[in-house]
């Protein structure tokens, strides 16, 4: 499998604090990776610098690289935009505009300039689809997305994301508001994604890593303490810190 | 952590059950190559009643193995502890069973006498006994180097074993008359064999848990 983000000695500072330390890290395209990881050891923080969410925090710093295809994505002819369109990211909360189901799927790609009905019809109904939300909301496109459930909201906001055909999901803690039953569609319909999508989660939930990721990365005080395969991470990790972890140890 | 404190009871619950079921095999072990060469039936059949005790330990590791793996959903060597415990407490309910086989081979000798002395016989298992302590020490000790020194013993008892089938074999045929007890006594030797492979079972489940990786020990 190849390798599609490179990350290379990465630091990164808000103002005097060291978010993260010497991170360097390969993940694989189209596969799910997660990262774990206590409460403020960096996962977060580094999922954000994939699609440059943290430009938007003042006093923000980074040295090192972070590359997608080859390109570093911090070097200066990079624009922020086009990169967010390549990748997409979704959020702890459910965040659909306050708009129709239908507008908050096409909301990118009209954005990105496309007018034609038929091919915006075409793009909605393939991403509800992938989103596998389609059958649920396909009579009642033209109404508010914020009459859905918060399971529903959640994978139409993957459906906004996929609608701009990015190479990159990022998903923050994408499930941690949910109840089990939307969780356990939302982790279906994941892997389903990893086929077409490189896939970056961030996860709380231990057994949820475990269960649909295929590498899986510990954090901890802004460092990568390990990176392996997910069964081999939860099945004989190498590092003691790893196994406490895991184990409910501490964190 | 609560959780983890009422979890790593119930892991040392379970080791505790695995050192009882390891002295009960030792002792019901012990207990059997007397009767026989004693032939003393009655205590033969007082090692099969109490045959139940085991399997009863056993079940209890099941339980409380499969209620941890559902409430804890353990992972890494917590995971390894239980399965661990499943793979042990089998091979200590077998090898109670075979005990027990011998103990069954002295009632079915009832009224006779051995048609010779028995002396590799209390050799063999003499070092299984040996093997049954140091396996489930390696186990409770995570000793791994004591696993690897008590499977190396396995290649002494499969000698003697052998040994001891020849000598049958010509006895058998010098002596047709005695051919009953002597196919008997080598059941005997086969049962104590097949405890010593269930003892190097165990020194590989200790590696395992250890390590994660399981070896072979018999090769």
């Amino acid at each position: 499998m190849d390798n599609l983000i490179r990350i290379q000695k990465l630091n990164l500072y808000y103002d005097r604090f060291h978010a993260l330390k010497d991170v360097s890290l390969d993940i694989p395209e189209k596969a799910i990776t997660a990262f774990i990881g206590p409460s403020g050891c960096g996962k977060s923080t580094l999922l954000r610098t994939l699609n440059r969410m943290n430009d938007m925090i003042p006093g923000t710093r980074i040295e090192g690289s972070v590359q997608i295809a080859g390109t570093d994505i911090y070097g200066d002819d990079v624009e922020v935009e086009a990169l967010r369109k390549r990748v997409g990211m979704v959020f702890q909360q459910p965040n659909p505009f306050p708009k129709s189901i239908y507008d908050n799927v096409a909301y990118g790609p009209r954005l990105h300039g496309m007018k034609n009905k038929a091919a915006l019809d075409e793009i909605v109904e393939r991403s509800l689809r992938q989103a596998v939300l389609w059958d649920e909301v396909k009579d009642f496109l033209k109404r508010s997305a914020l009459s859905l459930s918060g399971g529903q909201q959640q994978r139409l906001c993957i459906a906004r994301a996929i609608a701009v055909q990015p190479e990159i999901l990022l998903m923050d803690e994408a499930t941690s508001a949910l109840d089990p039953i939307s969780t356990l569609k939302i982790e279906e319909l994941v892997q389903q994604l990893k086929d077409s999508y490189t896939i970056v989660m961030v996860t709380h939930n231990m057994h949820q890593a475990a269960r649909i990721s295929g590498r899986t990365v510990f954090f901890l005080n802004g460092e990568i303490v390990e990176a392996d395969d997910t069964q081999k991470l939860f099945s004989t990790p190498q590092d003691p810190r790893t196994e406490d972890y895991i184990s409910g140890r501490f964190g | 952590m609560i959780q983890r404190k009422e979890f790593d009871q119930n892991l040392e619950d379970l080791r505790q059950l695995l050192r009882q079921m390891g002295e009960h095999v030792e002792h019901a072990l012990t207990e059997s190559i007397d009767a026989l060469q004693a032939l003393d039936s009655a205590k033969a059949k007082a090692i099969v009643a109490r045959d139940v005790e085991l399997n009863q330990m056993e079940e209890q590791v099941m339980e409380i193995g499969s209620r941890l793996i559902v409430t804890q959903q353990p992972v890494a060597k917590d995971l390894r502890r239980i399965i661990v415990a499943f793979k042990i407490s089998s091979d200590l309910e077998r090898m109670g069973d075979l005990a027990i086989d011998i103990a069954k081979v002295t009632t079915r000798l009832e009224g006779q006498k051995l048609i010779k002395p028995l002396i590799d016989i209390p050799k063999m298992s003499e070092l299984v006994i040996l093997m049954v302590r140091e396996s489930l020490q390696s186990y409770l000790d995570e000793n791994t180097d004591l696993a690897y020194k008590m499977a190396k013993d396995d290649d002494e008892v499969d000698h003697l074993y052998s040994q001891m089938i020849h000598e049958l074999y010509a006895f058998m045929i010098a002596n047709p008359e005695s051919l009953q007890q002597a196919m008997l006594l080598t059941l005997v030797g086969r049962y104590i064999e097949r405890i010593a492979d269930h003892a190097t079972n165990i020194g590989e489940s200790a590696v395992y848990l250890v390590t994660g990786h399981r070896p072979d020990l018999n090769q």
